[in-house]
């Protein structure tokens, strides 16, 4: 059977994968980022799992206007990277678990949460650069991914609570997957940050600080934090934050952090980053 | 337009709801259609014909050839759509905040480095908190 190991949560902003993509990471500006996931990239190239199931957002690069789903699941082989504006980042395609999203679609589906089943899917730097944080720029990415897409573009995106009762579900079916694999939750996006209108910049460390506190042994919590809560208090983009609760949902009741890191700024973006292990 | 005055309250921020995605519905779709690098050298090559095969109004096509991106959100823009024109002008999204804040890029990038914008009395424009 399919087996949850551990979850991580990390930001994704664009800015971090040109360092890397143009061998910054140790330039005075980003060296501090990057000291942050080193004890990580340990971790995991110890502790490598078969699939990470990659929650992320689309910033709209797959999604138009013309089709805005809430939750979307990729159901693909493979996934090529998009071309942002400046041509797709010079990394490795990502390659997919079909087998287990089909059945995560279905399980999900008959639980109620309606995802949108995606067979054709660009993936952007929200799903790229958590990837290359983690791993680095190896020749092929070391494991496979399921992408889950929640839309946090346009008002009103899904409810903290929605996202931890999806994330609930999304456990019960990885576990219900008949096939020995490993997998990660990753939750991607946030901390607190704004990047449009004359309030960007808008960083809230004391918000962030008590998020990455309550993800851990509150999520229940967080889940009454209302869309109006996010924007005042984290910023127009913080929203984002919604997809860690799906992470923290799939762990299950008790989760053991294991590593913790917080760091001001990447570009206009608070940066904050967990690992936890399962039970 | 909806009217959400809690929205309106929070201090330069504009939510993108659905009604301002039917506002900008072609003028993001014509920030999209700026994935492509064909797309992106005709635009380069002449942005006035270019934004004008798209059906969108004057004061979206001004703010898109003044790179004015709080007149572009006023007109129905998102970031997120609008990031495909500055990463067409070679553009980060730093550069493209300074630009909303009414920033120099250095000036911005000294806030950044310093904590960023604070939350204290950027949360609502009523309660001045």
């Amino acid at each position: 059977m399919a087996r949850i190991t551990a979850g991580v949560t990390t930001s994704h902003v664009p800015a971090i994968g040109a360092a890397i993509d143009r061998g910054e990471t140790t330039s005075d500006y980003w060296a501090p980022l990057f000291e942050g996931y080193e004890w990580s990239r340990k971790w995991i190239a110890e502790n490598l799992p078969d699939v990470v199931v990659l929650v992320y957002n689309d910033h709209a690069s797959n999604f138009s206007l013309e089709v805005i789903p809430t939750f979307a699941i990729g159901c693909a082989e493979s996934y090529q990277v998009a071309d942002e504006g400046f041509g797709p980042r010079p990394v490795p395609e990502v390659r997919g678990h079909a087998d287990l999203s089909c059945h995560l679609a279905e399980q999900l589906i008959l639980e109620e949460f309606d995802l949108t089943v995606v067979n054709r899917l660009d993936v952007d730097h929200g799903l790229t650069v958590p990837l290359s944080l983690l791993f680095g720029q190896p020749e092929a990415w070391p494991v496979r991914v399921v992408p889950i897409a929640v839309n946090v573009v346009q008002y009103p995106q899904p409810t903290g609570r929605r996202c931890y009762a999806l994330g609930r579900a999304l456990g019960r079916a990885i576990a219900s997957f008949p096939e020995d694999l490993t997998v990660q939750v990753w939750g991607t996006g946030g901390m607190s940050h704004q990047l449009q209108g004359p309030r960007a910049g808008f960083i809230n460390p004391a918000f962030d600080s008590a998020f990455l506190d309550r993800i851990v042994d509150d999520p229940e919590g967080l889940t009454h934090i209302a869309h109006l809560e996010y924007l005042r208090e984290a910023g127009s983009e913080g929203i984002e934050l919604i997809m860690w609760l799906i992470m923290r949902g799939a762990l299950g009741e008790r989760v053991t952090p294991l590593h913790r890191f917080y760091h001001v700024p990447a570009s206009n973006t608070a940066v904050g980053h967990l690992v936890l292990e399962a039970g | 337009m909806a009217e959400r005055p809690d929205f309106d309250d929070i201090p330069g921020t504009t939510v993108f709801t659905a009604q301002r995605s039917r506002q900008g519905f072609h003028l993001n779709q014509f920030c999209m259609s700026l994935m492509k690098p064909e797309n992106r050298a005709r635009f380069k090559a002449d942005e006035r014909a270019y934004l004008d095969e798209w059906p969108l109004t004057e004061a979206q096509k001004s703010a898109v050839l003044a790179r004015d991106y709080n007149a572009a959100i006023a007109e129905g823009g998102n970031i997120y759509f609008l990031a495909k024109i500055f990463a067409t002008d070679g553009k980060s999204f730093a550069d493209a905040a300074a630009n909303m804040t009414g920033m120099t890029p250095e000036a911005y990038r000294e806030m950044m480095l310093h904590g960023g914008r604070p939350p204290e009395g950027n949360r609502s424009i009523k309660e001045g908190r």
